[in-house]
């Protein structure tokens, strides 16, 4: 699949946008018009033609521009990317992992030729021609979970099994919604997922892990999670909330179109080979409500779902200060008519 | 779950390595290269027996890093209910078997200072792995093997030509033993147990190292048993309403299979919990033989194992 990139940006003039196609392919997260926190875990298997799920890992239109955003982020602030000693295995499982899968899925922009422990990597988009010996640090400019991640869409953290838990021992992330590896590394499970309302009575983070313990190599799982940003930031992290907090305050009816994005993650969970760890990849997906709305059943959904959220998770994703304008905007577009099953449009 | 995942292997060389072991070497029937894997896996083979179908886990031996091929050990165990006797007299040189995708329940502790690796029999098999892992990541370990005889003991010359001093083997009939007091007792802070072998061994590791004050942390083992056989019974499955008969040498799991029920499962020897079952009622006790439930859930008869587990009544009602 040849792909064009976009020139934007995720900060200062916030240039971002999605074009038509993008739009289409957009992973609404919303399969009914209310929400509800369950282990929404599903096999991550190839999914329709041209959608976000057609390959294991989803390069688009906006690769270009969100390296460059991770480049800046990472030279602002070195901590976020980390990874304890024991997790050099992982981080070379980490590098097959992607490396394979973005040149079998996107060969016209990607290719690796592997002889033995020789390694040749090429990405065009980024203009990055590499050989190194897998295996041998040395002979990368990063260690390689960073090099890779450098070229790769998404967040990405590795946990360590073992004591019947996940430890969430490495990690690159700059495009996350409103958490930090510099804080989780280390945790376990339970720890990292503690400030969640509402789902540890339910169980779901029990379940999650018991399910976890057991992933089973070249058998991933993923699922969708959702947040909304005011601005298309991609960095919108604890340590700069000083930035971006601020935002929330901005919007006013007339803005809501092109301020309020819907923030979609979607979720891999892959048992690594060597290490046995699991890599957790979190590719962040934006859109304006201005874009959303030209799809005529998430332009009903989206209202009715953020009218019937829980007050405690609308406060845990941060949306209490303008959820109430935004529902006003969109509902203008919501003609009553009944939303039929599933996620994509109609 | 289902059998979709299963890959096709050629047994590529078999060699007795002790009076009642053969070692069997596995490869890609495509020659396809083989999924890495880490110390301390193991697959479940597929065998096709004449009269049904049989599944066993081994552990993957040989070095993690070598994935032209797998190595498994399999003893031929005296009261074998098919897999062993089947792989020692019906599976030849070029045979295809079905393997599943290797998982591990018995990984080193990456974050251990020191390794303490405790094989009884065959229980040697995880280990072979995971001293070459150890070995290569330059980790202080420590192997001690109790065998029968050296007829019957595997891979004892080879482990202490590759290791030397670090592997201590014991022939019983010679009347020696694991000192394993005096081992657990002169181990420094942080360092981690493993014990392979026979459920009494297992027992009896565990129990010294506790007594020795040793933390559950750093204590693992791993036993993979075959279901016991025991009398028939009745399992009625409460969502689809069906009735299944369970024959005194089958497992629940394997007479669901064996009706066309798909049923969740990984290891098949009560040690991953994959196929934890809610049970609705049961007319008589649940013989809990899993290593997976906690005591207080075995007690409590709302859960049940089933591919290993079984009732002394005539019928159980199970969430399925």
């Amino acid at each position: 699949m040849t792909l064009t990139f976009k020139e934007e940006t995720f900060r200062d003039d916030f240039t971002f946008s999605n074009s038509p196609k993008a739009i289409r392919r957009f992973p609404f997260p919303f399969h009914e018009d209310k929400y509800m926190y369950s282990v929404n875990i599903e096999p991550h298997t190839p999914g329709a033609q041209g959608s976000a799920f057609e390959f294991p890992i989803d390069i688009d239109e906006h690769y270009v521009s969100e390296m460059r955003d991770r480049a800046l982020v990472l030279e602002a602030d070195p901590r976020r990317c980390q990874a304890l000693p024991h997790m050099m295995t992982a981080q070379w499982d980490t590098l097959e992992l992607l490396m394979t899968s973005m040149a079998e899925s996107y060969p016209e922009h990607f290719r690796l030729t592997r002889d033995g422990a020789h390694w040749h990597w090429i990405n065009r988009p980024l203009g990055i021609e590499q050989k190194f010996t897998f295996g041998d640090v040395s002979t990368l400019p990063y260690e390689p979970m960073e090099y890779i991640a450098r070229q790769c869409q998404g967040d990405f953290s590795i946990q360590d099994q073992r004591d019947n838990q996940l430890w969430m021992d490495a990690g690159i992330v700059t495009t996350q919604a409103d958490w930090s590896l510099d804080f989780d590394v280390g945790m376990n499970f339970f720890e990292w997922h503690a400030p969640v309302p509402l789902a540890h009575e339910k169980g779901v983070f029990e379940r999650a892990l018991k399910f976890l313990l057991n992933l089973q190599c070249g058998r991933p799982v993923r699922r969708l999670n959702w947040t909304m940003t005011v601005n298309p930031r991609l960095d919108t992290s604890p340590e700069n909330y000083h930035k971006w907090g601020i935002d929330r305050a901005s919007v006013t009816p007339e803005n809501v179109g092109n301020k309020v994005h819907l923030r979609v993650e979607l979720q891999g969970l892959w048992r690594l080979p060597r290490s046995n760890a699991i890599l957790f990849s979190i590719r962040c997906y934006l859109i304006k409500m201005s874009e959303l709305v030209t799809v005529p059943k998430w332009r009903r959904r989206l209202p009715r779902v953020l009218r019937t959220l829980p007050d405690e998770i609308a406060d845990y994703k941060g949306l209490t200060r303008y959820r109430a304008t935004t529902i006003d905007w969109l509902s203008q577009y919501d003609d009553g008519a009944p939303t039929s099953l599933g996620c994509g449009p109609d | 779950m289902t059998e979709t995942f299963l890959r096709r292997v050629r047994v590529a060389e078999i060699e007795r390595v002790a009076s009642r072991i053969k070692r069997f070497r596995l490869v890609d029937a495509a020659n396809d290269r083989l999924p890495d894997f880490s110390a301390g896996s193991h697959v479940t083979v597929c065998m096709r027996s004449p009269d049904r179908l049989i599944r066993n886990p081994y552990s993957l031996m040989g070095c993690p890093s070598d994935t032209s091929s797998y190595q498994i050990s399999v003893l031929n165990v005296d009261n074998s209910r098919g897999g062993s006797q089947f792989m020692h007299d019906q599976v030849a040189v070029g045979s295809e078997l079905e393997i599943s995708s290797p998982l591990n329940l018995f990984p080193p502790a990456k974050l251990g200072r020191k390794h303490i690796l405790v094989a009884g029999g065959i229980g040697i098999t995880p280990f072979i792995a995971m001293t070459s892992d150890l070995a290569a990541h330059g980790c202080d370990f420590e192997l001690h093997y109790g065998v029968r005889s050296e007829e019957e003991g595997a891979y004892c010359g080879l482990l202490q030509t590759t290791y030397g001093e670090r592997v201590k083997v014991y022939y019983q009939d010679k009347g020696e033993f694991i000192p394993l007091e005096r081992v657990l007792g002169e181990q420094p802070l942080g360092t981690h147990m493993y014990v392979c072998g026979p459920k009494p061994m297992i027992d009896w590791a565990l129990k010294t190292a506790k007594l020795e004050g040793w933390p559950d942390e750093n204590l693992h083992s791993e036993q993979f048993s075959a279901p016991l056989p025991g009398k028939p019974f009745e399992v009625h499955l409460a969502k689809s309403g069906r009735t299944i008969t369970v024959s005194g040498h089958q497992s629940i799991l394997e007479a669901l299979e064996q009706n066309g029920v798909d049923a969740p499962y990984l290891c098949r020897g009560g040690a991953c919990g994959q196929c934890e079952t809610a049970v609705s009622s049961c007319d008589g006790p649940i013989q809990h033989n899993d290593h997976y439930l906690t005591d207080a859930e075995k007690a409590g008869g709302k859960k049940i194992m089933i591919c290993l587990s079984r009732i002394e009544g005539n019928s159980i009602t199970i969430d399925l």
